[in-house]
């Protein structure tokens, strides 16, 4: 995922969370010129690939590398990606075998304490901005296969921007103390690594966006998969929860949408569409299916909330609103048009009792990511123009509080917070003249 | 000095429907396909986004998504013996511009026209004699028939999720459905949408006149639609804004809800937009095209070598981009010699108004292609004997929406303006249904195309010049649909009626139709057509054209569905023929 799994470190003040990166091409459509023409693939004979090399690709998949690893025009894995943090930005790493500036003069030992302990070749701590504290449960086979696999990917000589970080947090010994707080290295790795559990928790990096987070930016102990907050968005519970979680999905329906970016209960946008495109729908049936196993089956500890009935004249205030402007894609009666927009009852994005996404969504607008299977890239456009906070605040209300649904109520001044901080030009063009 | 740029497979000039559906065919035969395009990027939640889509004022009004007529536009007179003057506003039709064409602005009236249209002169010399075809009445047959074409209807049809009903499957007339269609292998995807009250009183009122009603079929989703290219429409919400409009909920078919999520992820497709087609060139001896020239936003010459090259723009810029590259004899109205810009040809439209005082139709539910139709009238789906013309029409009620601005219907007597106009129309808004009628137009020896000897676009280019008016022919088969609308108008039990006849010459300010068609026809010989009928040109075999440039004359149908099933008829012979003897004639002239 675009998305620093955890923050750059520091001694005394420290991380929150890390933002998700929702790039402007991911909003706007196809982009208007495609690349150059370039000739279909030639059939010229390939080396056949080792099985090692092999299962490493397909690892590659399962860690999402290319997601933080690719920059816009960039050849694939050159790095230079910009991870935006509250404290500054960090630039993801060339994993290319250029030898200076990638990986190239790495051993598999380096590259294996670099998964595994979060130490890079020339011994400095990696930022946790690298989810090392989940890749720290791959295998030392798996560590192997990913490095025999990277060793494929032709040399590209580009160096990284340096990382935009103020004092203290530039210093890198201080991730040794965030080191002491959240990690862990996992000595025991499954030796035979099997089951959603193994990726859902290592190179799947899930909780980096759905566990909420302490406020030094690590995972909450026993909460995970619980839902976070990053960079102005809720990652929603990766739990059993009906209503805020997963409890009334299957597992079929986890690997549809993860197949294909949507479901008959949800579509899938914004940072998880990044997930999307480069790992789950590459992913394999068996393995989709063993996610969905895994988190249909994870508790939730999370508190359900007060839900106390809505005002009653907020309530109407958003149903007209609702009818007005969002009816003809999500029907009256909330249950839209599944596959194609998404249906709002039992929505986990409808009711988490953090109701960022939400409001996102209505003020900026989304688009369903396109995949092999589902190339359709729906959107919902903004309304932030055409809504002011208190209308965006009813309607969030009445869609939580609404054919069954039951979330806490929106503020106007939730709205105001949010709009501030994701301030976007008001999408709608001048009206040309003629 | 234009900037020679790398060959490609095929260039594709003009990026809407035809264009579109050609790059999808060619990209998945392997080819490296560029299309340029003049007007910019458009889809779906960028630019119709549903939150700002139903905006009377800026897109019809405004014209937004319609062609700059500052920067190009045509000159226009009704007689060669007029001086033409340029059209500095769009009237009686509105071309398109950027991405998706005129295809993002139309209604998705998705027709087939009918097995006899396709045999216009042979078909009406056998039933009428010889005197039905007056000599300077220039109608041909279509070098293809109805049956040729079936599969590509087809396809076009469940690319766009058409709703509607069959009237006849594999030669069985199907209760519900158009008895008078060709027979048709299947079902249309989706069934009709749900009719509203208006459409429905005129299916009533035609029904007990002995007339035959039945949905219109409609590119606008009745249900949520994946197409046989995995791309997903959305239902249809009868908002009232296909006609003129972009659609914003995915609902309506075009190029970007039909094709481009699929073609745009394509290695081997290319779209650039902004890029005007200024020339098609040609080798030395004329005999090949060599790709063309086009100029971008910055003014920047490109030269674009392509093995291929094919002409998918609106018909009036292929013919325009024909006469400006010297490709093929221009025709002369004089001697009846020369093809490019030979039997264009248009439609002539007709409506007569119902105001009823106890019926509230609610005008503003609409969609582009909702509404109830007969067509006894059309075509040769009656005995023209006596009548003095040839030809026909649909006739219904179809209720794409009555926007405010634009739909003012008042009865005979009321006032033009003023208090009493307004009183008329706060009355008679909810209550009137409008019937019209949609005829056929032959192409005649004097309607043509050709270059404006006086104006020029921003470029430096003549203008395209049209000659054209209705003749007896048109206006005789009008009036009589005007009477039979008027007919069933009645029998629909309103106060009164009020007919709204097409008189006098054409008249380029009112809005009709944008039908325009033919100029660079397809036929069986090169010396009165310019294609062959895949759509390949006769003297230069690596240029195609398609859309309807290609229609010798026009039906009484709304066109999209023939243009189409040309396009993928075209397409099939490219990809199983043609490429297989590249630069070689498929039908030896």
């Amino acid at each position: 995922m675009r998305r620093p799994a955890l923050g750059a470190a520091a001694a005394a003040v420290l991380l929150a969370a890390l933002p998700a990166r929702i790039t402007a091409q991911q909003l706007a459509a196809t982009p208007p010129v495609t690349p150059p023409v370039t000739p279909p693939a030639a059939s010229a004979p390939v080396a056949p690939e080792s099985p090692q090399v092999a299962q490493g690709r397909y690892l590659s998949i399962l860690g999402d590398c290319e997601g933080c690893h690719d920059r816009p025009g960039g050849a694939p894995y050159s790095g230079g990606f910009p991870l935006p943090t509250p404290f500054g930005t960090i630039y993801s790493a060339n994993l290319t075998q250029d030898r200076d500036t990638g990986i190239g003069a790495w051993s598999a030992d380096d590259f294996w304490n670099a998964m595994h302990n979060g130490i890079r070749k020339d011994g400095a701590k990696l930022y946790p901005a690298f989810p090392y504290p989940y890749f720290t449960h791959i295998t030392r086979a798996e560590s192997d296969a990913l490095y025999a696999y990277f060793k494929t990917i032709a040399p590209v000589s580009y160096r990284p921007p340096p990382n935009k970080l103020p004092f203290p947090l530039n210093i890198r010994l201080l991730v040794t103390f965030w080191n002491l707080l959240y990690f862990k290295p996992d000595n025991a790795p499954q030796a035979t690594p099997a089951g959603g559990q193994h990726i859902v928790q290592g190179l799947g990096h899930c909780g980096a966006c759905h566990t909420p987070k302490t406020f030094l930016g690590g995972d909450k102990a026993g909460h995970e998969l619980e839902g976070g907050k990053l960079d102005n968005w809720f990652a929603p519970e990766l739990t059993a929860d009906p209503r805020r979680g997963l409890g009334a999905w299957s597992t079929p329906d986890v690997a549809e949408y993860l197949k294909t970016g949507r479901n008959m209960r949800a579509n899938a946008s914004a940072s998880m569409a990044d997930v999307i495109h480069f790992s789950t729908s590459h992913m394999t049936d068996a393995d989709l299916a063993a996610i969905g196993d895994y988190l249909r089956g994870h508790p939730s500890h999370a508190a359900a909330p007060a839900t106390p009935a809505p005002d009653p004249r907020v309530m109407a205030a958003g149903q007209a609103i609702y009818v007005d402007e969002c009816a003809a894609c999500h029907a009256v009666d909330g249950k839209a048009q599944p596959t194609y927009f998404p249906p709002l009852p039992g929505a986990a994005v409808t009711q988490s009792v953090d109701p960022t996404t939400l409001l996102r969504f209505i003020l900026s607008g989304t688009q369903t990511v396109a995949t092999d299977a589902r190339p359709t890239p729906l959107s919902m456009p903004s309304y932030g123009w055409k809504l002011d906070d208190a209308q965006v605040a009813a309607v969030a209300t009445y869609v939580r509080n609404s054919w069954g649904n039951a979330a806490p109520a929106v503020s106007p001044a939730d709205v105001a917070r949010l709009r501030r901080k994701v301030a976007r030009t008001p999408v709608q063009k001048p009206s040309a003249a003629i | 000095m234009a900037t020679k740029l790398p060959p490609v497979d095929a260039v594709l000039v003009g990026f809407g429907w035809t264009g579109a559906i050609m790059a999808q065919e060619l990209t998945e035969a392997g080819l490296n396909v560029l299309a340029l395009e003049r007007g910019d990027w458009r889809d779906t939640p960028t630019d119709f986004s549903p939150a700002y889509a139903q905006d009377e004022l800026r897109y019809y009004w405004r014209h937004e998504l319609f062609q700059r007529l500052n920067h190009d536009t045509l000159t226009i007179r009704n007689k060669a013996s007029e001086t033409a003057l340029p059209m500095r506003q769009l009237g009686s039709f509105l071309l398109g511009s950027g991405v998706g064409g005129a295809g993002v602005h139309w209604n998705g009236q998705v027709w087939r026209f009918l097995p006899s249209d396709f045999k216009a002169r042979s078909h009406n010399l056998q039933r009428y004699g010889k005197a039905a075809i007056p000599d300077d009445m220039t109608i041909q047959d279509y070098p293809v028939t109805y049956d040729d074409l079936e599969p590509h209807f087809d396809k076009f049809e469940y690319l766009c999720g058409v709703s509607g009903k069959a009237g006849n499957l594999k030669g069985v007339i199907q209760p519900g459905g158009d008895p008078f269609e060709g027979p048709r292998q299947r079902e249309y995807p989706n069934p009709p949408l749900d009719m509203p009250y208006g459409p429905t009183l005129f299916g009533k009122a035609a029904a007990e006149l002995g007339r035959h009603p039945f949905p219109h079929p409609a590119a606008n989703c009745s249900r949520p639609y994946t197409n046989p290219l995995g791309v997903q429409l959305g239902q249809c919400t009868y908002c009232g804004f296909c006609e003129k409009y972009a659609c914003g909920n995915y609902s309506k078919a075009s190029a970007q809800t039909t094709i481009l999520p699929v073609l745009m992820r394509k290695p081997n497709f290319t779209l650039k937009t902004n890029s005007e087609v200024t020339k098609v060139n040609l080798s030395a001896d004329g005999k090949t095209a060599t790709g063309v020239t086009y100029i971008d936003d910055k003014g920047q010459a490109f030269e674009q070598p392509a093995e291929l090259v094919i002409l998918s723009a609106y018909i009036l810029h292929n013919v325009r981009l024909l006469l400006l590259s010297g490709i093929g004899k221009p025709y002369d109205p004089a001697t009846g010699q020369g093809v490019v810009g030979k039997n264009y040809a248009y439609q002539i439209t007709s409506s007569v108004n119902v105001f009823f005082d106890d019926k509230i139709l609610n005008p503003f539910v609409g969609a582009g292609a909702l509404g109830t139709i007969i067509n006894d009238f059309n075509g040769d789906n009656f005995d023209h004997s006596g009548l003095g013309f040839i030809g026909g029409g649909y006739v219904g009620v179809l209720q794409t929406g009555a926007r405010p601005i634009e739909t003012h219907n008042t009865p005979t007597g009321a006032p033009a303006w003023g208090a009493a106009w307004k009183t008329a129309i706060a009355r008679d808004y909810l209550k009137t249904a409008s019937v019209a009628t949609h005829g056929a137009v032959m192409s005649h020896r004097g309607n043509y195309l050709d270059l404006d000897p006086t104006y020029k676009d921003a470029l430096g280019r003549p203008l395209l010049r049209m000659t054209f008016d209705f003749t007896d022919n048109e206006h005789r088969m009008s009036d009589y649909l005007t009477d039979r609308a008027a007919e069933i108008a009645k029998a629909m039990g309103g106060r009164e009626i009020k007919a709204n006849p097409r008189k006098g010459s054409w008249d380029v300010v009112p809005y009709q139709t944008t039908h325009n068609t033919g100029g660079a026809i397809m036929g069986d010989d090169p010396k009165t057509s310019f294609t062959n009928r895949y759509l390949q040109s006769w003297d230069v075999p690596n240029l195609f054209v398609l859309g309807a440039t290609a229609f010798p004359q026009n039906a009484g149908y709304n066109p999209t569905g023939t243009v189409a099933a040309l396009t993928y008829y075209a397409a099939d012979a490219i990809r199983t023929r043609y490429l297989k003897a590249s630069h070689q004639p498929l039908v030896p002239a």
